[in-house]
């Protein structure tokens, strides 16, 4: 089978796992504000039909999009987030905790495990972004930080999908140190010589974006996403003027360098395939010989 | 320095006017010839005592203070105290040379280093030069730069995080602020010299980190390190800057707590009532910790010395992992 069959398979699984949903219900585009029902959302992905604004989804949407049928083998579970500074704000941490675990049924932030995209076996990571706003505490770091380690003894390439208002703050210098716990592990890969591809989608700010969301060896975002290192409000109190228009959108950081291509989500499986493609070179990539510069 | 101008904290001023008191004393009475020896000895006893009271107790908000503190000692200072000599090197080579990082050619007796810290001004037009010590994606650049020069030509890497964050700005997004920050940090796990990092100021964030992995991480008695500054923390999850104080208090970002939380190796003694008392004492600690440090970490292997630092860093987080037969 043609990695482009497979890519549609993906694409047939999510739409008809959907079968339940009623004809009436309907959300309103955050873009454009135009009336989306909800049948035909699945359809495209959850992308708008009118701006091709691409509406937020499940970690299991994407999961279904991005693997080959059946692949799946979600890894290192049974990790939470505790609360190591006894964090309190308008609301407990421990309590932010309770109520996201019983809202997404995840451990935290991220779900990492194996899997294969058109037969190129990978380790992937999806960031959660209902767990909290996606943010990286101790648990998202510990759990980068293994799938990058089984990559490198399975020498499978690594992908992360972010989505995450960055470092987690109850957390603090813990979540900080979670940047370089990341990216100390991708240093690694990259001596091992084993990929690392980063898809961005919206939004990705702060310690996520300033970590691995920005050094994969290749980097994909969705169209339109919000990506940045400071939030759009820091930025406009510290100036004290406008943004300018599609400030830190992918578009703008296609500009500027910052990301290798724009990829819209019913395209994504086939960009990731032909890329993974490229890297593992027709062999398995446990056949070839690290670089050690 | 603009000693004169530059005003005192609250809670330290007893122990200024107590000091300023003595100096006072000593001047007029070997003015007129007189012996005022015990009343002398009675107020230094006073100013220790007063010392150990107000300093042994300090809140997480003073503590801020304290690291931010105007006469507090910036990376040049200790350049200047710690190293035998030092060379400045300025630019990324891509498109400026950000100010608000410093960095360069180091001599510490028979050792050549890179040497690289966050640069804070002094007074307004300094602060305004550094950019109030919140760099730019050029400053990380530059930094990386030098650090590869560093591992390049053998040299040990020593530096002094100072800052209150990366610069949020139009400009700092479109270079590109997270992928500098983000190579950094993954390149500074690669480089096969040892680096020795002291945060002797402020740890703010990203901007801080971004010049923060090494084998030994330091801080100062009264520095502070945390995801991102007390007023951000406040903006965020009080939805109010001025709960600034709380924020900190919640954060846990003195260095004690720091060590607790097992994201440094040790807190290094500042002199009775801060570093800012006496550069001399709080250089010559610093300068101790580098030789004994390079004697130990000169002698591994590269690739144990980077197996070790990436281990080290693995090692960071706390969480709850469930038994497989839980
Ligand atoms: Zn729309």
């Amino acid at each position: 089978m043609s990695w482009l069959t497979q890519a549609k398979k993906g694409i047939q699984a999510i739409t008809t796992q959907k079968k339940e949903i009623p004809d009436n219900l309907w959300s309103k585009c955050p873009s454009c504000g135009d009336v989306l029902y909800h049948r035909e959302l699945s359809r495209s992905l959850w992308v708008c039909s009118s701006c091709e604004h691409h509406l937020r989804i499940s970690t299991d949407q994407y999961l279904d999009l991005l693997l080959d049928e059946g692949s799946w083998h979600e890894t290192h579970r049974g990790i939470t987030s505790v609360d190591p500074l006894g964090f309190k704000d308008s609301k407990r941490y421990e309590d932010r905790i309770k109520a996201s675990l019983k809202k997404t049924g995840r451990d935290d932030a991220v779900v990492v495990g194996r899997g294969e995209i058109d037969h190129v076996p990978v380790g992937l990571a999806v960031m959660d972004f209902d767990f909290m706003g996606g943010s990286m505490g101790s648990v998202v770091g510990e759990k980068l930080a293994r799938m990058l380690q089984d990559c490198v003894k399975e020498r499978t390439a690594a992908i992360i999908l972010s989505r995450s208002g960055g470092a987690r703050m109850q957390e603090s210098l813990l979540s900080l140190m979670q940047m370089a716990k990341t990216s100390a592990m991708l240093n690694r890969l990259r001596e091992e010589a084993v990929p690392f591809v980063s898809i961005i989608t919206n939004p990705t700010t702060g310690g996520v974006t300033a970590s691995y969301a920005q050094l994969g060896d290749v980097i994909m975002a969705e169209p339109g996403a919000l990506i940045g290192f400071a939030g759009p409000r820091v930025i406009q109190q510290t100036i004290n003027s406008e943004l300018p228009e599609g400030f830190q959108s992918s578009e703008f950081l296609l500009e500027h360098g910052m990301l290798d291509m724009i990829v819209h989500r019913k395209d994504l499986k086939s960009r990731l395939a032909e890329v993974l493609h490229w890297f593992v070179d027709g062999r398995d990539i446990s056949e070839r010989q690290p670089f050690r510069g | 320095m603009n000693a004169k101008k530059t005003p005192w904290l609250d809670f330290e001023k007893p122990i200024v006017e107590l000091e300023e008191r003595i100096r006072t004393l000593e001047d007029s009475a070997s003015l007129r010839g007189l012996d005022v020896s015990d009343e002398v000895t009675r107020l230094r006893t006073r100013v220790k005592t007063l010392g150990k009271e107000i300093f042994d107790n300090l809140d997480a908000w003073q503590r801020v203070q304290l690291a931010r503190h105007p006469r507090r000692p910036t990376t040049n200072d200790y350049i200047e105290r710690v190293f035998d000599n030092f060379v400045e090197l300025h630019g990324d080579r891509q498109f400026r040379d950000d100010p608000a990082i410093v960095g360069g050619l180091a001599w510490l007796g028979d050792r050549r280093l890179v040497v690289i810290g966050h640069q804070k001004g002094r007074d307004t037009k300094s602060n305004i030069h550094r950019n109030f010590g919140m760099a730019n994606p050029e400053g990380y650049r530059k930094a990386l730069r030098l650090m590869q020069l560093a591992a390049a030509t053998g040299r040990p890497i020593v530096t002094f995080i100072d800052t209150p964050g990366a610069y949020p700005g139009i400009g700092a997004e479109e270079r590109g602020q997270g992928e500098a920050i983000a190579r950094n940090l993954r390149e500074m796990a690669g480089l096969p010299v040892p680096i020795i990092v002291f945060v002797m100021g402020e740890g703010g964030s990203g901007g801080a980190l971004a010049i923060g992995v090494g084998d030994r991480v330091y801080m100062l008695e009264n520095s502070i390190y945390s995801v991102i500054s007390p007023e951000g923390c406040a903006a965020i999850l009080w939805r109010d800057r001025a709960k600034a104080q709380e924020a900190a208090k919640a954060m846990k970002i003195t260095a004690q707590d720091a060590l607790r939380l097992g994201a440094i190796d040790a807190v290094l003694d500042e002199p009775t009532g801060g570093s800012h008392r006496d550069y001399a004492a709080s250089a010559a600690t610093v300068r101790a910790r580098i030789e004994a440090d390079l004697d130990l970490l000169e002698a591994m292997a590269p690739r144990d010395l980077l197996d070790a630092r990436l281990a080290k860093f693995l090692a960071m987080g706390i969480f709850h992992e469930k038994k497989s037969d839980e």
